[in-house]
C-alpha cells in the first residue's frame, strides 16, 4: 500500500513537472489522450469482460464532432468537447444495444462490424473531409479565457481531464454498479439467478466506456489540431485493445502503463525500422496471449503479494 | 423489357453477378471460419491474413518459378495450409480450453504480424495477376456478357463449399471430427489422434481461405490488405448466419454478396454498410442468427 502511494505521488510530482523538464508537451499530450482512452476501454474489457473491437468509433466520431464544430462553426473548445462527447454517448448506447445482445466472440464481432459501418460513414460524409480529414483544428480559448493555444496551458487541461477521468473510474468500479459489473463477469448466470438485470448493467458499462473514449478523442482533436479516418479505423481500435492488454486489464494503472509503453515504442521504433512497426505490435500481441495475460501491472501485483494464482482463463 | 425503374437490365444482371463472385468469397471465407470455429472453439481473425497469403503464393509462385494458375490453385492452399497447422501446433493449441477471446487476440496479433510484414516487404501498391488463358473471354448471352473467369470462380465455390458441407455432415471424418469438439478424452480413448485431427482442421479452414485467395488474384489487385477489409464483412455474414452453421455460412454468404450487388445498382452510396445495416436488423429481430441454434 506504501509503494503504491509513493508510486502515485512521483507520478504526480513527474506529470506536474513536464513542461520543466523539457518533454515535448504535444508527445505527453498524446500519450494523457490515449491512456484515457485505454482506461476508459478497460473500464469495459477489464471489469465487465466486454471485448468490443470497434471503440475507435467512439473515440473518432467524437473527434469529428469536435474537430467540426471548432472549425466550421466556431464553437468554443468546451462546448465543442462537450457535444463530442454527447455524440460519443448517444453512440455507444446504439452500438451497445445491439452488442449486448450476444456475448464473448459474438460481442467482439458484432462490435468490429458496427464500426466498420461507423467508419464508412466517416468516409462518405460531407463534414469529414473524406480521405483528407480535417485539417487546422484551431484550439480556440476555454471558458472564454485560458488559452489553449500555448502548449503549456493546454497540458495542464488534458492532464486534469486525465486525471478527473482515472478517479472517476476509479470510483465507478467501487460503487455498487461496479459491484455487480464485476459479478456478472465472474458469474453472469449466478448475478441473473440473483435477480439483478445484467443487460442494463452491461449497456450503462458500455456507453460509460464509450463517453469516456470519445471524451479522449475530443481532446485529441483539439491537441494534435487535426482529426482523420485513421481516428476511426480498425487499427485504432487494435490499438487501444494492445494497450490494456499489455498494462493489464482490471487493473487501474495497467492501462496507463500500456499506453506508455506502446506510444513511447510506436514513437521510437517507427525511427528505427520503419513500416515493420506493424508487425512488431503484432508479436508483442502474441507474446502477451501467450506468456502474459496479467499484462505488465497485473504480473506485477501478482509477483509482490506472492499470489500464486494460475494465469486468468 | 430492357429497364426496371429506369435501370438497364444488362446493368443489373452485371451487378448481379458481381454480388455473385463477391458471395462466392464470403462464402469460402465464413465456411473456414466456421469450421474452424465449430470444431475447435476459436474465432480465426487471421482467417483475412491466410486469404491474402494464399493470393501473394500465387504471384510469387509466378513471378519467381513461372508456376502457372492451375498447380497454384493447388499449391499454395497447400502451402498455406501446411502454414496454417504449423501455427496450430506452435501457438494456437496453448490458448485452447482458455476463454475463447485470447484466441481471438492472439489470431488478431498474427493478421497484424502478417499483413504489416507483406506490407512491408511488398509495399502498398496492389500487383496484377493474369488471367489464365483457358478462362479469358467470355459468353455473349444475348442480354449480357458474362466473363468466363467471373463464372469459373462461382462454380470452383459452389463446388468447394458443398464438397466441404457433404465432408462434414454427411461422411465418418467429418463425424471424427464432431465427436473431438464434443468429447475430446473419449475419442483419444478409441486411438484417434486428436490433436493431429485439430491441426488439420486448422489446416483445412485455412486453406479454403488460400483458395479464396488464388481465385480472387486475377480480380483484384493483390495486395497486403486486400483480406484485412474482407474478413470483416465476412464476420457480419457469420453472425447474420449464426456461427455454428455450416450450411448457414454458405448460403448467406452467397446471398449477401448478392444483395450487396443489388444495392450498388440502386443505392450506390450504400453497398459499403448494407451487410452490416442487415446485421444490426437480425441482431433486432432474430440475435442467434438466421440459422443459429442456442
Amino acid at each position: 500500500m506504501r509503494i503504491t502511494a509513493v508510486a502515485y505521488a512521483v507520478l504526480a510530482l513527474f506529470a506536474l513537472m513536464v513542461p520543466l523538464l523539457g518533454i515535448y508537451p504535444v508527445f505527453m499530450m498524446q500519450l494523457l489522450c490515449l491512456a484515457m482512452f485505454a482506461c476508459a476501454y478497460n473500464l469495459l474489457l477489464g471489469f465487465g469482460r466486454m471485448l468490443s473491437f470497434g471503440h475507435a468509433a467512439f473515440f473518432g466520431t467524437a473527434a469529428y464532432a469536435t474537430g467540426w464544430l471548432v472549425t466550421a462553426h466556431a464553437w468554443g473548445p468546451g462546448t465543442a468537447i462537450l457535444a463530442g462527447v454527447v455524440v460519443a454517448a448517444l453512440l455507444g448506447l446504439a452500438v451497445g444495444t445491439l452488442a449486448i445482445r450476444r456475448q464473448g466472440i459474438y460481442f467482439a464481432m458484432i462490435t468490429l462490424a458496427l464500426a466498420q459501418l461507423i467508419y464508412f460513414v466517416c468516409l462518405e460524409a460531407p463534414f469529414t473531409g473524406g480521405e483528407n480529414g480535417l485539417q487546422g483544428v484551431p484550439r480556440g480559448k476555454l471558458l472564454g479565457f485560458l488559452p489553449l493555444k500555448s502548449d503549456v496551458v493546454l497540458y495542464y487541461v488534458v492532464l486534469a481531464a486525465f486525471v478527473a477521468v482515472f478517479l472517476f473510474i476509479r470510483r465507478v468500479v467501487h460503487s455498487p454498479f461496479g459491484q455487480v459489473l464485476k459479478a456478472i463477469r465472474d458469474n453472469e448466470p449466478r448475478a441473473i439467478s440473483l435477480g439483478y438485470e445484467i443487460n442494463r448493467y452491461k449497456l450503462l458499462a458500455f456507453v460509460l466506456s464509450a463517453t469516456l473514449a470519445g471524451f479522449a478523442g475530443s481532446l485529441k482533436a483539439l491537441v494534435f489540431g487535426f482529426v482523420t479516418l485513421s481516428d476511426v479505423q480498425q487499427s485504432t481500435s487494435g490499438e487501444v485493445i494492445l494497450m490494456t492488454l499489455l498494462g493489464g486489464t482490471g487493473t487501474f494503472f495497467g492501462p496507463v502503463v500500456g499506453a506508455a509503453v506502446v506510444t513511447t515504442l510506436q514513437q521510437y521504433l517507427s525511427d528505427l525500422v520503419g513500416g515493420w512497426v506493424i508487425a512488431i505490435i503484432g508479436v508483442v500481441f502474441v507474446a502477451c496471449v501467450l506468456s502474459f495475460r496479467r499484462g505488465i501491472v497485473g504480473e506485477l501485483a501478482a509477483a509482490r503479494w506472492l499470489r500464486r494464482a494460475p494465469p486468468p482463463r | 423489357m430492357t429497364s426496371v425503374f429506369g435501370i438497364p437490365v444488362a446493368v443489373i444482371l452485371g451487378q448481379l453477378m458481381l454480388g455473385l463472385v463477391n458471395g462466392s468469397f464470403y462464402a469460402m471465407l465464413s465456411l473456414g471460419l466456421a469450421v474452424i470455429f465449430g470444431l475447435m472453439g476459436v474465432v480465426n481473425f487471421a482467417h483475412g491474413a491466410f486469404y491474402t497469403l494464399g493470393a501473394f503464393a500465387a504471384l510469387l509462385a509466378l513471378q519467381l518459378f513461372g508456376i502457372n494458375y492451375w498447380v497454384a490453385l493447388i499449391v499454395a492452399p497447400l502451402a498455406v495450409g501446411a502454414l496454417g497447422m504449423i501455427v496450430e501446433r506452435l501457438l494456437l493449441r496453448r490458448v485452447y480450453g482458455l476463454d475463447p477471446l485470447y484466441g481471438l487476440l492472439l489470431t488478431f496479433g498474427l493478421a497484424l504480424i502478417c499483413e504489416g510484414s507483406l506490407n512491408q516487404v511488398f509495399g502498398a501498391t496492389g500487383q496484377s495477376y493474369p488471367v489464365p488463358p483457358a478462362l479469358a473471354g467470355g459468353f455473349n448471352l444475348g442480354f449480357m456478357f458474362l466473363p468466363l473467369y467471373r463464372a469459373w470462380v462461382i462454380a470452383v465455390s459452389v463446388v468447394v463449399c458443398f464438397s466441404t458441407w457433404y465432408v462434414i455432415e454427411r461422411t465418418r471424418l467429418g463425424a471424427t471430427l464432431r465427436a473431438a469438439r464434443e468429447n475430446t478424452p473419449l475419442l483419444q480413448s478409441f486411438g484417434v489422434n486428436v490433436p493431429l485431427l485439430m491441426a488439420g482442421t486448422f489446416g483445412g479452414g485455412v486453406a479454403l481461405a488460400a483458395l479464396a485467395g488464388v481465385l480472387a488474384s486475377p480480380i483484384v489487385l493483390v495486395n497486403s490488405y486486400m483480406g484485412s477489409s474482407l474478413v470483416i464483412v465476412v464476420f457480419a455474414v457469420v453472425v447474420i448466419g449464426g456461427m455454428g452453421s455450416i450450411l448457414g455460412s454458405i448460403v448467406g454468404g452467397l446471398t449477401l454478396g448478392v444483395v450487396e450487388g443489388f444495392t450498388k445498382v440502386l443505392y450506390p452510396e450504400a453497398s459499403n454498410v448494407v451487410v452490416f445495416v442487415i446485421m444490426a436488423l437480425v441482431l433486432i429481430l432474430r440475435p442467434a442468427g438466421l440459422f443459429g441454434r442456442d
